[in-house]
């Protein structure tokens, strides 16, 4: 016999669906088939069952070999290198729950770290146009119920975030959309034929890196003044008709992703972005929201601002929190040679970021929390696997619109495995022990 | 647990008419008792005042909107930081401080309770996980029901008992303490960019006014008999000549008495009635209808009313009055966020500075000192900054000071740069009235803890009731010599006990409390019309699961209490 649970959230992307179904073995142990997910969202769930899964941690030796040691051993060297580094980095934090982040905090405070997570690669700049300029925003069920024009901006939709368009956006039949897609236009901007351009009733095929003139465009033609015939490679007719065809709604929704914030111009794009929306709202209701990758790095923003004040690159070497992007920011930190130990959990900065930013944690103590092997475990001296989280156990998430939902454990971990929450609790007591800390 | 007597001070308590008797106080097991053994700590209070702890009724300060505040505002960080020290874990911020940071800065003033005064329901678990990293206070979450479309649609054909049965569920699954009510209609308009500015207005598409939706709830709340009245932000806040839809809001209440077991007799709190004072027709002319509003409430017995004092300094405006919100940017051009919440709420966020240097701030000073000053019953006007709307709540101890001293008040005025408009737009320069000490414990203890249907636990010294104490460095034997030294003594206590422990001592934090979640918990009749629309409202227009809505678990309430409603019977 198996048994289905429902109503659980997938801990993939920012758009956190929470109506997936997981079918599992009688004694809980086995996770046998997803139902309602996306291709890529199943495949985590699948994922955990991996036969070849490492289960316990691991060090480096001399030799380059990997050699099994227990979570006390782990937790030990990790709190001894937390308590001994002058100036520890703890980044990631993305791909893990908000009871995690917080005993982090904890860990961060007393060890006087530098304090991360991956917005600092992806919408840190949002961040700082918000921080310019302010945020209209609004739930996606707002977007669901009443949206009749919605942009995609440097966003690929279709593949980044599957089910955004058919749980939000784009297909669902709302309360004031009852005609579904039929009662939206679609706006996609996007120097590829994505598969959503594809979608698109008006593709505007940028060109690369003239986002911000094309949004000032946009700004131009709300208010009918004189318009050169060509920006950013799109004829002004065409800009015409999409600044009409946006006005002219009765909710507009801009999603804009990593095509604006991480290109030329970086949160200028989004400063202008927002200033569109604003606009917007003299002649109509308008909103704009980032769509989030990870599943949680919103949530490491949110615990992260009650916290400490800041939503992102936060430095607590001073013994209170300061927050300079592009001096407190984890790339600059790690190129500079500022850190003297590297602490990852939740993310795969080995993947992600510039090679020089990568080679100082292979150069230094480090350790990777992560239940896969990646980059970045591979670069670092110790990796502790651990269950996944939302699938082995469960934990508040913020979904992209900031909506906090709880995740579900489905199936239990391997025999012996820790969650990321219950390591870094031994971590810390550890931590506290050695720094004499109450 | 540990005993403590608390000897010699001066004891002003409302709840058991004492005012300024020399009295000792005694603690045992978490409860003001009448006598400890010999082996009780002895506390010298001698040339002290003593209190129960502050009980802060309408305040910003866990959510969505307050972390988007923080967010945003990495200004407001500057020069507020404060570092690790001790058990204190560290802080930053002045108008939006971080979780660690409120919870010690109230316990240091004396505040052992606090209600955080809109929570969006759907950012329950968000509003939760914010509260338990707030020490030592007991907090409690108002969700936000008035522009609602349970309730819109409910109150539409004015089904009372349904609303009522629906503001039970809502009330367990967010851990919600009261029904509150911002800019009933407006807000739901404001979806479409549109607002509600009088009570006749009609809400578009849902065809209903914000009047029936604010007598149905007031209807709701006492066929329910809750521990709080009715808690209002009513339409045409802070625009000139609003005090008119004010008055039209307050007198909807009219011939209701409260019906409950809490010993509340209010049914309606009109909150920061200082922003829905205002006469004149433009900023050019605008004064103060504090007069007007205060002659009503004074006349009607069954409203109370908070203050909302303007501190004038620079801070974080933040509202599920989501209109005001775009309106204020307009006018001050500051950044502007907002976020409209599915079926529930908006909310906005600007931030602003009240300058001295500006009249119209400078006016908004006086009247919210005014409304206080004219206000009769002090059991029925509670002082509140509406933290972080018109001030910090830091600041409490300046309007304390401003309160309690012409002087203060005087020099404030002098200071003003459009000092002749202040006098001639308000009455503040003929109002003598000075408040004692009497009376700001019944304005921040006794009446705020009576209306939100804690006076049997809380605002009070009498036996039985939780060790809640503030001891303040503060003489009332001897005459002021500078209203600043008013502002000094209430901004660090000597000691303050919550539930019977000692969580500061000469100002600095030694210890963490016993923190609560207050909540209520309603129980009415099965009623399956209510459970079958909130089950269809998900299905089709959330885009949430039910099964995921609700604030559960030891990581969202770890330490709840509820208030226990029984509501089967009606």
């Amino acid at each position: 016999m198996t048994k289905t649970v429902t109503d659980v959230i997938c801990p993939f992307c920012g758009t956190l669906c929470d109506d997936i179904e997981v079918v599992v073995s009688d004694d809980g142990k086995q996770l046998l088939e997803v139902f309602n997910a996306c291709v890529i969202g199943s495949e985590k769930f699948l994922h955990s069952q991996a036969k070849d899964r490492v289960t316990k941690p691991r060090m480096r030796q001399e030799d380059g070999s990997w050699k099994d040691v227990s979570y006390d051993e782990a937790a030990d060297y990790t709190a001894a290198m937390l308590a001994k580094a002058k100036k520890p980095l703890m980044y990631g934090w993305s791909s893990t729950n908000c009871e995690a982040q917080s005993v982090g905090n904890e860990i961060a405070e007393i060890s006087r770290a530098c304090c991360d997570n991956t917005a600092a690669v992806c919408h840190g700049t949002t961040l700082i146009a918000v921080q310019d300029i302010g945020l209209p925003t609004c739930t996606l069920g707002e977007v669901k119920n009443r949206a009749d024009r919605i942009i995609f901006w440097g966003c690929n939709p279709a593949h980044a975030h599957p089910r955004h368009m058919s749980r939000y956006s784009i297909f669902p039949r709302g309360f004031f959309t009852g005609k579904g897609q039929m009662s939206r236009k679609m706006v996609v901007v996007d120097p590829r034929v994505t598969d959503t351009a594809k979608m698109a009733d008006v593709h505007m095929q940028v060109e690369q890196g003239k986002d911000y003139e094309l949004l000032n465009a946009l700004r131009v033609a709300f208010r009918g003044e004189w318009l050169p015939d060509v920006v950013a490679g799109i004829p002004k007719e065409k800009i015409r008709e999409a600044a009409d065809m946006m006005k002219s709604g009765r909710f507009v929704i801009i999603f804009f992703g990593m095509g604006v914030t991480q290109s030329l111009s970086k949160n200028h794009n989004i400063d202008i972005a927002i200033a569109v929306t604003k606009d917007l709202n003299e002649y109509t209701k308008c909103s704009i929201m980032p769509m989030r990758g990870h599943y949680n790095v919103t949530g490491s923003g949110e615990v992260f601002a009650w916290q400490f004040g800041f939503p992102y690159s936060i430095d607590l070497s001073r013994g209170f929190a300061r927050y300079n992007p592009g001096d407190t920011s984890s790339i600059d930190l790690l190129t500079r040679g500022e850190v003297d130990a590297m602490f990852t959990i939740g993310s795969d900065p080995g993947a992600h970021f510039p090679i020089s930013a990568v080679k100082p944690i292979a150069n230094m103590p480090s350790v990777c929390i992560d239940p896969h092997m990646t980059p970045t475990s591979g670069v670092s001296k110790l990796h502790v696997p651990v269950a996944f989280n939302g699938v082995e156990t469960g934990g508040n998430c913020y979904r992209m619109d900031n909506v906090p939902i709880d995740c579900r454990k489905v199936v239990e971990p391997p025999a012996g495995m820790l969650t990321d929450e219950q390591f870094l609790v031994m971590v810390r007591d550890r931590l506290k022990k050695l720094k004499g800390v109450a | 647990m540990s005993e403590f007597i608390i000897k010699n001070g001066h004891v002003f308590d409302p709840v058991q008419g004492i005012n300024g008797d020399k009295k000792d106080i005694a603690i045992k097991d978490g409860k003001i008792t009448d006598k400890v053994g010999s082996g009780a700590k002895v506390i010298d209070a001698s040339g002290k005042t003593v209190m129960a702890g502050a009980v802060e009724i309408h305040a910003h300060i866990a959510g969505p909107k307050v972390n988007l505040g923080r967010i945003y505002r990495p200004e407001d960080k500057l020069f507020s930081c404060t570092p690790t020290k001790g058990m204190e874990r560290m802080g930053g911020g002045a108008s939006i401080p971080t979780t660690f940071k409120t919870g010690y800065e109230y316990a240091k003033m004396g505040y052992t309770t606090a209600m955080e005064a809109a929570m969006p329901p759907m950012f329950a678990r968000h509003v939760h996980e914010e509260i338990r990293d707030t020490p030592i206070i007991d907090e409690g979450a108002f969700p936000v029901f008035g522009n609602n479309w349970f309730v819109l649609e409910y109150l539409k054909n004015h089904e009372v008992e349904n609303t009522a049965a629906y503001i039970a569920w809502l009330l367990r699954v967010t851990k919600g303490y009261a029904v509150k009510v911002v800019n009933p209609g407006g807000t739901e308009a404001w979806a479409w960019g549109l607002n509600c500015l009088s009570v006749n207005d009609p809400v578009p598409y849902f065809d209903i006014t914000p009047a029936e939706i604010v007598k149905g709830l007031l209807e709701a709340n006492e066929y329910l008999g809750l521990p709080h009245s009715m808690h209002i932000h009513p339409n045409n806040l802070g625009n000139p000549g609003c005090y008119q839809t004010t008055l039209d809001t307050l007198a909807l209440a009219e011939g209701m008495k409260a019906k409950n077991k809490f010993g509340r007799e209010s049914v309606m709190h009109l909150t920061h009635s200082q922003f829905h004072s205002y006469k004149g027709t433009n900023w050019g002319d605008f004064e103060s209808g504090a007069k007007e509003i205060t002659d009503y409430v004074n006349q009607n017995k069954n409203i109370t009313i908070d203050t909302g004092n303007v501190t004038l300094d620079e801070t974080t405006t933040m509202t599920a009055d989501g209109p005001f919100e775009h309106h204020l940017t307009g006018l001050n051009n500051l950044k502007w966020a907002n976020c409209d919440v599915e079926l529930e709420t908006a909310a906005g966020v600007v931030p602003y500075i009240y300058s001295p240097s500006i009249s119209v701030c400078a006016i908004q000073w006086a009247i919210g000192l005014e409304i206080p000053l004219m206000m009769k019953d002090p059991m029925r006007c509670y002082i509140t900054t509406d933290h972080p709307n018109a001030g910090p709540f830091t600041r409490y101890p300046r309007v304390i000071k401003w309160l309690m001293s012409k002087k203060a008040r005087d020099t404030q005025i002098n200071a003003f740069k459009h000092k002749d408009k202040v006098l001639s737009q308000t009455s503040i320069g003929s109002l003598d009235k000075e408040i004692s000490l009497y009376e700001l414990a019944q304005m921040t203890r006794a009446g705020p803890a009576k209306t939100l249907g804690l006076g049997h636990m809380c605002g009070g010294l009498k036996p039985g009731m939780d060790a809640d104490v503030a001891v303040y460095n503060f003489n009332p034997d001897k005459p002021v010599a500078n209203p600043d030294d008013i502002e000094t003594a209430f901004s660090r206590c000597a000691h303050v006990f919550k539930s019977g422990v000692e969580v500061v001592k000469n100002g600095e934090i030694v210890g963490t409390g016993h923190k609560r979640t207050l909540w209520v918990n309603v129980k009415v009749n099965d009623n399956p019309q209510v459970m079958r629309d909130i089950n269809e409202k998900f299905i089709k227009y959330y885009s949430m699961t039910q099964a995921n809505y609700e604030a559960l678990g030891h990581h969202f309430v770890p330490n709840p209490y509820a208030l226990e409603v029984d509501a089967t019977h009606v």
